[in-house]
């Protein structure tokens, strides 16, 4: 039997039965479909996280107080009360050969007011090198001036929204705000682009690193950002960091060091950890899909005895049978798969179309591996079926009428 | 061309055996035409099943054209049913989702015969058999003795040596059933041996040769002289 007539015998005799057919289509299409649509949230969600990674910076590394026994991976959440990291450790660090920018960051709110209107607000302290260690952008003015980061200045970089609440349309700059109970100067206003993992830089004051911990009244930084000099020197810089605050720190190793990359990856693991286990989720209804085309086709072996009786007495052996069988199993599952292939990508284009801030789009591996499984399902499932109509006896297929 | 040596067909149901074929000896020379009577259950089907190769003897050896074909593999079984063996029915057999030109190639269709091949040679069968209007009806729409007839020039598409009927004319009217057996004649005319199991006497006499059955047995082994 040529291979043309082997796909057009079995279409033909799948038309026999439509609405069996098309219901084990339908749910071979969801099993794939679903695959596509959940593995594609599953990589949206880790491009997603990646997306706002990236946009932190390059090359960065971000210093915190506190001891983390883990190498890499996000800062633990307990730990012994660690020493101060100060802003002269964080200045420190800018003679170290692989390291380019340091940004100390001193965090915390205040009561922000202008006129009549307050309101509590995240305060940033920190120098002028944030600007491009974080990538932030001016929507006017300018940001904190490069000067001694120990020079308490009065002057302050406002959020779009800070703006809007605090002065409304007026123009910002050269206005005098009131931050806890010194009035500092507005300079300049950050361009908006939303949350940055877990900073809205909307809605903020941003002011010298120095003013900030007069205002908190502590001597401890929150974070120091370091950006190393080139992607291959951010070992280097770790290790040089490591080594300048131990040494400034009586040989303490009270600091944890945490890299993009190590972060990044870690976060990567997680999702594609999630990405496999939602996929494989979605795949046991390809498994449902699988015993549906084993029902179709016993249920079709039972109908169809005296044909097979008649194949076999006009020549068909048993292996020709089971193949027939078997063929009919794997173009349910591949009209199916393709079905759910289509279905699947038109889902991430709807998603792709209503929430397009969110990369929603399935792993190169996904429809491959959902279409391949979906063949696997209808191979395993068609076997049996396929081998029991081979192996009935032509003599009593053929009595039965 | 045919000869059976001994051939026992036994079937156990149960703790019952039934004794389908005792001891058949037979030779059957090619081009032969042969009627095969004998009382219900005497026999007849699983002798035509067994010289088909649909059915193996419990013992006992089968030559086909000087080869022992008893213990072929299902391949090869196949393959020698495909090739070399008609088969026509009682009640027709055909695929009632395939039209008659369908149902006529499926031989064809089956021993890889690429389409271009086949379909000179469907037309050429359904003209010879009469059905040219009928090549696209579908079995339920077409009479009995044109069903017959699609089953008829579907056994002989392969061009077989020889060609097994099982009651061909048995759900037929006397005037179709005459026809079909026309049809039959005419085949074993061009030299395809024609082995016909029939209640019919009519058709005994018609035949060079007639063999009889009675419970498993030969009985009775009667060549008419033409
Ligand atoms: N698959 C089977 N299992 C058990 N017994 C069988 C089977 N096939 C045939 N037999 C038995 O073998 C015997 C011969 O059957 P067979 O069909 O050859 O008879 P027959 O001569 O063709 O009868 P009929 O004229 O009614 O068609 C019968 O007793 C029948 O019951
Ligand atoms: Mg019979």
């Amino acid at each position: 039997m040529t291979f043309s007539d082997l796909v057009s015998f079995t279409l033909a005799a799948l038309r026999g039965y439509k609405l069996r057919s098309g219901l084990t289509l339908l749910a071979m299409a969801i099993g794939v479909g679903a695959v596509i649509l959940l593995t594609a949230l599953a990589e949206g969600a880790r491009r997603y996280v990646e997306g706002e990674f990236s946009s932190l910076g390059k090359n960065l590394l971000i210093i915190l107080p506190g001891r983390s026994e883990t190498k890499g991976g996000p800062p633990p959440l307990l730990g012994e009360t660690p020493r101060d990291l100060t802003l002269d450790d964080a200045l420190s660090l800018k003679r170290m050969s692989a390291v380019a920018k340091v940004a100390p960051l001193s965090f915390g709110t205040a009561p922000v007011s202008w006129g009549s209107r307050d309101r509590e607000i995240p305060i940033l302290g920190t120098t002028a090198e944030m600007l491009e260690v974080r990538h932030l952008k001016m929507a006017s003015g300018r940001f904190l001036p490069d000067t001694d980061p120990h020079r308490a200045l009065p002057v302050c970089v406002i959020g779009s929204k800070v703006k809007d609440q605090l002065l409304g349309g007026r123009s910002p700059l050269g206005e005098w705000i009131r931050i806890g109970d010194r009035r500092f100067q507005v300079i300049g206003m950050l361009s908006s682009r939303g949350r940055s993992l877990g900073l809205d830089v909307d809605d903020m004051v941003v002011i010298p690193v120095a003013s900030a911990l007069m205002l908190f009244n502590s001597p401890s930084l929150f974070r120091v950002m370091v950006e190393a000099r080139a992607h291959e020197e951010i070992p280097a810089a770790k290790r040089q960091i490591l080594e300048e605050l131990r040494h400034r720190h009586d040989g303490e190793d009270d600091i944890t060091v945490i890299t993009q990359d190590a972060v990044l990856s870690t976060f990567n693991k997680i999702f594609e950890a999630l990405t496999l286990s939602v996929g494989g989720i979605a795949a046991i209804s390809l498994l449902v899909a699988g015993i549906l085309i084993m029902n179709v086709l016993l249920v079709s072996v039972t109908e169809r005895t005296g044909e097979i009786g008649i194949l076999k007495a006009l020549g068909a052996s048993q292996r020709k049978i089971q193949m027939l069988f078997l063929t009919e199993a794997i173009c349910l599952a591949v009209a199916g798969g393709f079905l759910g292939l289509g279905a699947g990508e038109a889902g991430v284009w709807a998603l792709q179309t209503i929430y397009p801030s969110f990369p929603v789009t399935p792993p190169a591996w996904s429809p491959p591996a959902a279409m391949a499984l979906a063949l696997a399902a209808g191979a395993f499932f068609g076997a049996m079926p396929a081998s029991r109509a081979a192996r009935l006896d032509p003599v009593a297929a053929l009595s039965r009428r | 061309m045919i000869g059976l040596e001994k051939v026992n067909r036994i079937f156990q149901v149960g703790d019952q055996t039934v004794h389908a074929l005792r001891d058949v000896d037979l030779r059957i020379e090619p081009s032969e035409y042969l009627t095969i009577m004998g009382p219900s259950g005497s026999g007849k089907s699983t002798l035509l099943h067994i010289i088909g190769l649909l059915d193996r003897p419990t013992s006992g050896r089968y030559l086909l054209e000087g080869r022992d074909v008893t213990h072929l593999t299902d391949q090869e079984q196949a393959q020698v049913r495909r090739r070399r063996i008609g088969f026509v029915f009682q009640f027709f057999h055909l695929v009632p989702r395939l039209s008659a030109a369908q149902n006529i190639e499926l031989p064809l269709v089956l021993a890889g015969v690429p389409a271009r091949e086949r379909s000179g040679k469907v037309r050429q069968t359904v003209q010879a058999f009469g059905l040219a209007e009928r090549s696209e009806h579908r079995p339920g729409q077409l009479s009995g003795g044109q069903r017959q007839r699609v089953a008829i020039a579907r056994a002989t598409i392969m061009e077989p040596s020889a060609i097994l009927a099982d009651e061909p004319t048995g759900n037929l009217d006397r005037a179709t059933g005459q026809e079909v057996l026309d049809l039959l004649e005419n085949l074993n005319r061009r030299g395809i041996a024609l082995l016909v199991v029939t209640h019919d006497p009519e058709i005994g006499r018609r035949a060079s040769r007639h063999i009889r059955l009675v419970d498993g047995r030969i009985v009775e082994d009667r060549r008419n002289s033409t």
